[in-house]
């Protein structure tokens, strides 16, 4: 399958348009079940106003969230797909900048420097794209996420040691989710990476926090860590916005990697309640939306 | 647990009657305002033309439309999508914000910490929670944007929004030292030992 790069920057302009619109089914049954657990009166209230904000953002067409945050493209290239990878960066980054100019949307990013808004979402090294490979035939996977400040701000590596083993890891965790309190916007999905390097721990944490919910780790031992810790985190009664109540947390997503014998790195990244993600899929078929 | 219905500006014997968990609905003029603009304001030397006097700020920066200054469009832009940012990066311009220009209402996200709630206790001030993230249907509580200044900052300008029925929003910090973001976090970090020892940690002193 040959890839048309005049229709993946299309493609790209159109998922952070739709990104920015459409909450992903699974999070709207995020918001069911903890709407329906919740036993706190200010937390029912809060919870109610965001589940009427997600009606308003379709009814109005409108942006969820104001923060269009930093723009993340996931690609996902199958096997039997020809396409230039220099080309493709190029092409996502256009579409980028086209969706920031053409909507138009709000461009969150700026040089970490001198603070100048280029106002196209676009800078040194973003989008931030993460280019991976697998064996489905012909298939060429894209998913947008624009990743919200508020939570983004709310990320911690500690890099624990062998001797303090997994109880490190649950304790860290624990305390991040303290001391987040209101300012990651929760509920919140807690993603949480265990070993690696320190970078990929970080990476793991992301990509943790940014997988739809109902989904587990692939790992045995990383799943079995996020069912535990999504018990607790909603007993602390941090609450949705850090305001009290039951819903901390929409789940704790666990990933894991093999590390070194001296190390036991853990990472926590925050996903606010505003969990946006949409996926464009390219396949000989022709293209398809998602999430 | 009172309800407020505020056409703004207010006095500070209004900001002192708020207690908190009452509510209040703000009608008339908001203002809009956010890192850069408080970086430019208050590290940086600039003045704004605008008057804060008895006013509310809100954490923001918004998704706008240039349109053109028309009688429409005042200010040139269109709202687009407003919403609300996490407050405690602004905390250290609090006091400066109600000390220099008169501001009395912040409204933000998150929660702010000491040094804001001694700024509401001393000048007469409190923090008013909106739902975070619920910027699309906070947008349907703006009328106008009216007017902006510091727009080489853009989005992060001063912005001047016409609001109606902007709420209900949450008193969450009073001028008489009450704090609901301070009592959920003491309680929740109350439960901090229940939470660790339901997961099974044995190990008290971690490196």
């Amino acid at each position: 399958m040959k890839v048309d790069l005049k229709q993946v920057e299309e493609a790209c302009k159109e998922l952070y348009i739709r990104a920015c619109k459409i909450l992903p089914p699974d999070i709207k049954q995020g918001f069911a079940r903890l709407d329906k657990s919740e036993t706190d009166a200010t937390g029912k209230a809060i919870l109610a106003t965001m589940i009427r904000n997600i009606t308003v953002a379709e009814d109005t067409n409108n942006l969820l969230c104001q923060d269009t945050g930093i723009p993340i493209y996931n690609v996902t290239i199958g096997s039997g797909v020809e396409v230039d990878g220099f080309k493709l960066k190029q092409a996502i980054a256009r579409g980028c900048e086209r969706a920031t100019r053409e909507h138009p949307l709000r461009s969150s990013v700026v040089h970490p420097v001198t603070r100048k808004n280029e106002h196209t979402s676009c800078g040194r090294a973003v989008p931030v794209i993460h280019l991976d490979f697998t064996d489905q035939p012909e298939t060429l996977s894209i998913e947008m996420i624009p990743k919200g400040s508020g939570s983004e701000n709310n990320s911690w590596l500690k890099m624990a040691i062998p001797a303090d083993g997994i109880d490190a890891v649950k304790t860290f965790v624990i305390d991040c989710v303290l001391d987040a309190g209101g300012k990651t916007c929760p509920p919140t999905i807690v993603g949480v990476g265990v070993g690696g390097t320190a970078d990929l721990c970080v990476h793991l944490s992301k990509v943790a926090a940014t997988r739809p919910l109902g989904s587990r780790c692939e790992d045995p031992e990383g799943a079995r860590l996020e069912q535990e810790l999504s018990a607790v985190v909603n007993q602390l009664g941090v609450g949705a916005q850090g305001l009290g109540g039951d819903s901390t947390s929409f789940a704790v997503h666990v990933e894991t990697a093999a590390t070194h014998i001296t190390m036991n790195p853990v990472a926590v990244n925050m996903q606010c309640h505003s969990a946006r993600r949409a996926r464009a899929t390219f396949t000989p078929r022709g293209l398809e939306y998602g999430f | 647990m009172a309800h407020y219905d505020f056409n703004m500006p207010v006095t500070e014997q209004q900001a002192r009657a708020l207690r908190v968990n009452d509510t209040v609905t703000l009608n008339g003029t908001l203002y809009g305002i956010r890192d850069a603009t408080l970086i430019h304001m208050f590290d940086r030397g600039r003045t704004t033309r605008f008057d804060l006097k008895g006013h509310a700020v809100i954490h923001t920066a918004p998704n706008v439309k240039w349109m053109g200054e028309t009688a429409a469009y005042p200010s040139g832009y269109a709202p687009i999508c407003i919403g609300t940012t996490t407050s405690a990066r602004m905390e250290r311009f609090t006091r400066p914000l109600m000390e220099q220009y008169g501001a009395r209402i912040v409204i933000g996200k998150g929660g702010l910490f000491a040094a804001s709630q001694a700024a509401f206790k001393d000048l007469g001030g409190v923090y008013l929670a909106v739902i975070g993230g619920a910027a699309a249907l906070e947008t349907t509580w703006i009328e106008q944007i009216e007017d902006v200044d510091l727009d080489d900052l853009n989005p992060e300008s001063l912005w001047k929004f016409r609001v109606k029925g902007f709420g209900p929003l949450l008193v969450a910090m009073d001028s008489h030292g009450g704090n609901l973001y301070t009592q959920v976090n003491q309680a929740a970090r109350g439960k901090r030992a229940a939470a660790l020892a339901a997961l099974g940690v044995k190990s008290q002193n971690l490196t």
